[in-house]
């Protein structure tokens, strides 16, 4: 039987060309990830360069304004870079380093997995190549600049919908061509094992801090922690330390797209069924003949037709929820959270904002929710000003 | 003798590859007998796939023409059917795992094996997670085909062991494709395959030119051709059946 099962779902789904490829991967994760130099490195440079741990912060304006649980929000947003994505390249890079690789490869959707690789690679030196979805490079034109300014090269990729599904096929095929010097670092917890582990484990530093940071704030555990989900890495970097705790709810917000009930939609759970692409088997949207379905959401980061393996399968077992949340729905909270907090999120964690409006009102006043803010919204600007008829650069 | 042992008799197998669909079904039927009287020895009859990770930009753009035209498992079955009133010519299909696993992996096997198809080769399905492929294959006796790279190693002799009707070699790093030169060390491949067990090895990767057939096929028991087939439907569109019947002539005579 096969590595990497989360219940049915994991797997290594991928040509034989890779295969050695993935076996030394996790043959060295195995070896660093005890290792206490390893560790005493990454841990420095994750709060020494990314600026961890990341602030938990008590929303009290929200808070009020809903009027029910408590809210905090874990603020990725303020860590290097902008979002949760540079955890897990740090982790990677310096793995990829200590196997002696000299170029990271990485897709990307909203530009954050990019622009973060982009940043390790400059910090350590090494060569970087990033794809990126044709339809994403307009979307997310700031982040495209970040990275060629960072020294990424950059390759916008045409075939199939032009977004984050085909900027990972492309990496994919980019890694098959040449993989002796180079190192996949796969932005999310999906494709083929080791990778949903890798980055979950290196994503889990979001739960272990929420744990500590609200002990001691409030003395106990939240109620319901929710994040956004499209792959799933900082949705399963903040589930990961609760899922043991089985008062705390684990709630994960797709992108609904235009809804659940159009072809313009990027919700997994709601819409998909079992499946097998990417490296991994889980939860697909795809037609009745198995095609992959050309996604939709206003939100690059989450515009993607799958889910992590091991997020398809705490779905399977009613641990976590998944919920889907509209463009309009994401745009509005973008609008509420800036407003009320001075907080402007990135739309891809505005889903889970935008979930927390509908569910704290429900909860009583001594419950507390957590919200995870993945990213920060700068690089969204232009494209929510663009959705209320308004052109920046006119 | 199995249908698909037949396909390595003719001396070296020339093996061509078509995109099911691409320009239209009954092209593809056409081009099968076509190929069939140019002297192929194995037919690979490629189910389009929306994302084809395996692919080159030449196939991925054949894939995406048959899915736009409306091609589906079930018509590319009743297409079969039609062909295997005609030929019994040995038959692969190839396509991505999810393909098979939608239909349901049992009932597209089962259907398969009825309409006398011999083997599947499954590019994103690696040794590791072949089994819940191979036990429905194996049983309605249908190949599932393995592949070895170039960055195999010591992992052939394993794969080798469990292998069924032919070996598919791939040739270079990367995706499908024409490619100027092929660098890798093929024979030693195929050394390392026959040491463990007596099963014809083809190579596949790469391949488009006569003389680079010729090359492949000294060393191993069959050359595999797709893009530069395809690339001639995608030239050629509906016209392309005499093209392709003279370029697979021009290839069975040089390995011959």
């Amino acid at each position: 039987m096969s590595k990497g099962r989360y219940g049915i779902h994991g797997g290594q789904y991928i040509p034989e060309t890779l295969m050695n490829a993935v076996l030394e991967l996790e043959e060295a994760y195995e070896t660093y990830k005890n290792d206490p130099e390893f560790q005493r490195e990454l841990t420095e440079l994750l709060n020494e360069y990314a600026g961890r741990p990341s602030r938990l912060y008590y929303a009290k304006r929200m808070t009020e304004d809903l009027g029910g649980a408590k809210i905090y929000l874990k603020r990725e947003d303020l860590n290097h870079t902008g979002a949760h994505k540079i955890n897990n390249v740090l982790g990677q890079a310096l793995l990829a380093r200590r196997m002696g690789k000299t170029r990271l490869i990485a897709e990307t959707g909203a530009g954050q997995h990019g622009v973060a690789t982009a940043t390790a690679a400059a910090m350590f030196g090494m060569e970087c190549e990033v794809f990126i979805g044709k339809e994403d490079t307009e979307r997310q034109a700031l982040n495209v600049y970040r990275m060629r300014l960072l020294g990424a090269k950059v390759h916008p990729v045409s075939t199939g919908t032009g977004t984050l599904k085909d900027a990972v096929s492309e990496t994919m095929r980019e890694w098959t061509r040449r993989v002796e010097d180079t190192h996949y670092v796969l932005g999310s917890c999906m494709g083929p094992h080791p990778f949903p582990m890798i980055v979950r484990d290196f994503q889990a530093v979001i739960s272990k801090e929420i744990k500590a940071q609200l002990l001691e704030k409030e003395g106990k555990l939240p109620d319901a922690v929710l994040a956004c989900v499209g792959g799933g890495s900082n949705a399963i970097g903040t589930f990961y330390h609760f899922i043991e705790d089985a008062t705390v709810r684990l709630i994960g917000c797709e992108a609904a797209g235009r809804g659940v009930n159009t072809a313009e939609t990027a919700a997994t759970i709601a819409t998909g069924r079992l499946g097998i692409f990417h490296g991994m088997k889980s939860y697909f949207c795809q037609d009745a003949y198995g095609q992959i379905a050309p996604v939709y959401s206003i939100s690059a980061g989450l515009d993607y037709p799958g889910i992590g393996p091991e997020h398809a399968d705490l779905y399977d077992r009613g641990r976590a929820e998944y919920v889907a949340i509209t463009d309009e729905e994401a745009v509005s909270a973008f609008e509420y959270l800036s407003r009320l907090e001075g907080i402007i999120p990135a739309i891809e964690s505005a889903h889970a904002v935008a979930y927390a409006r509908k569910l704290a009102p429900q909860m009583r006043r001594d419950q507390i929710i957590v919200i995870t803010l993945s990213g920060r919204g700068d690089k969204d600007c232009a494209a929510i000003a663009r959705y209320r008829g308004e052109d920046l650069y006119e | 003798m199995s249908n698909m042992a037949k396909a390595f008799v003719n001396g070296k197998a020339f093996i061509p590859f078509i995109t099911c669909g691409d320009p239209s079904l009954a092209v593809t039927e056409q081009l099968v007998y076509a190929m069939e009287e140019a002297g192929a020895d194995l037919i690979e009859l490629g189910i389009p796939f929306s994302d084809p990770t395996a692919e080159g930009p030449v196939i991925q753009e054949a894939n995406v023409r048959a899915l736009s035209g409306g091609v589906t498992t079930d018509r590319i079955f009743a297409m079969v059917e039609k062909i295997r009133k005609h030929t019994q010519i040995p038959m692969a299909f190839m396509t991505y795992a999810n393909v098979v696993f939608s239909y349901g992996t049992e009932r597209f096997i089962q259907t398969a094996s009825e309409l006398g198809m011999d083997a599947l080769i499954l590019p994103d399905v690696p040794y590791e997670e072949k089994e819940e492929f191979d036990i429905p294959c194996r049983q309605h006796g249908i190949d599932l085909i393995s592949l070895i790279a170039p960055t195999s190693h010591d992992r052939i002799r394993t794969i080798a062991r469990d292998a069924a009707g032919f070996v598919y070699c791939v040739s270079s790093m990367g995706v499908t494709g024409s490619r100027r030169e092929i660098k890798t060390n093929i024979q030693e491949m195929v050394n390392l395959v026959k040491k463990e067990k007596e099963i014809p090895c083809a190579v596949g990767f790469g391949i488009s030119t006569p003389d680079q057939a010729a090359q492949m096929a000294a060393q191993s028991d069959g050359v595999i051709v797709g893009s530069a087939i395809v690339k001639l439907c995608a030239v050629h569109g509906a016209g392309a059946v005499p093209y392709v019947k003279e370029y697979v002539r021009q290839m069975k005579n040089a390995i011959r």
